[in-house]
């Protein structure tokens, strides 16, 4: 691997690290445990806009892993890994989309990535109601997903120059 | 550098979700019982007329207390982690809960006019 790439993965992967404890000391939106922010999702937006869709996926995987067994615990990832395909897939596709800024990817990314992890929780609980709490995780992935956004545009303009 | 397409996105999720919110808040009535799932499998049912503390308690040591009071429904003790459950509103809308997921234990209300039972479970 070009030592240019090694140093990205390097550093998007540091940069995960620390967005899940930022993330960790933020009460999440609703009381579901191991429902997140979602602040992680900027490093796979900085990964499929500066190295590559495959990038972003192993990035994706890598930080769920990797924060999930240093954070978390099983439960967590689960939610995690559900969230974290999810968006991957969306933002992939959307990229592709012409009119969607790095904005409008992330809102997507962040938005889905709730609703992969809404639906892992009503298989978990085998309870159909907890599809209430949408509403809410859905505005709150928008201004995440928006957040982040801005946030990773600038990142990845810095990224790219490695 | 935001996008046309990227408003229209922010619009249309800000709309879905406003929509949501009308429709549930606008469709909610009083609940008249409790149900509690343990492992997605019902547990108990509690009128809410009642006053009663409550605790659940499982093979592995796991247990989650709630009150009923005045109709609503509060969590007030559990052995989680997280005490997302006990940090929760009280309910007492049809079809609200309350989750303990690393428990796996829903207080979920149910029913709301004479002889309607509004249970969803799988």
């Amino acid at each position: 691997m070009k030592s240019s790439k090694i140093s990205r993965y390097g550093l998007l992967i540091a940069l995960a690290f620390i967005l899940s404890y930022v993330e960790a000391l933020i009460p999440p939106p609703v009381p579901i445990p191991g429902i997140k922010l979602g602040l992680a999702n900027l490093v796979v937006l900085a990964g499929l806009y500066a190295m590559g869709v495959k990038e972003a996926f192993v990035l994706s995987f890598i930080r769920i892993i990797l924060v999930g067994l240093t954070f978390g615990n099983m439960s967590t990832m689960l939610f995690s890994l559900a969230g974290g395909i999810l968006s991957w897939l969306v933002m992939a596709l959307l990229k592709q989309v012409k009119g969607f800024s790095q904005v409008g990817v992330s809102v997507a990314g962040g938005v889905s990535h709730n609703i992969g992890q809404i639906i892992t929780a009503i298989f978990v609980t085998e309870n159909i109601n907890i599809i209430y709490y949408l509403p809410f995780l859905l505005l709150s992935g928008l201004i995440t997903g928006a957040v982040i956004g801005v946030l990773g545009a600038m990142i990845i303009k810095r990224i790219k120059k490695l | 550098m935001i996008k046309k397409n990227d408003l229209l996105l922010i619009v249309a999720i800000v709309f879905i979700s406003l929509a949501a919110f009308a429709f549930m808040f606008l469709s909610r009535k009083e609940g008249s019982k409790l149900i509690v799932y343990v492992g997605g499998k019902e547990h108990a049912t509690f009128s809410l007329d009642e006053d009663v503390e409550y605790t659940v308690k499982q093979e592995n040591g796991a247990y989650n207390t709630f009150i009923i009071k005045d109709g609503k429904v509060d969590m007030i003790a559990a052995s989680c982690p997280d005490k997302l459950c006990v940090k929760d509103r009280s309910i007492h809308y049809s079809n609200d809960t309350i989750v303990c997921l690393p428990n796996n234990v829903v207080l979920q209300i149910a029913g709301g006019e004479e002889g309607d039972v509004d249970i969803i479970a799988k």
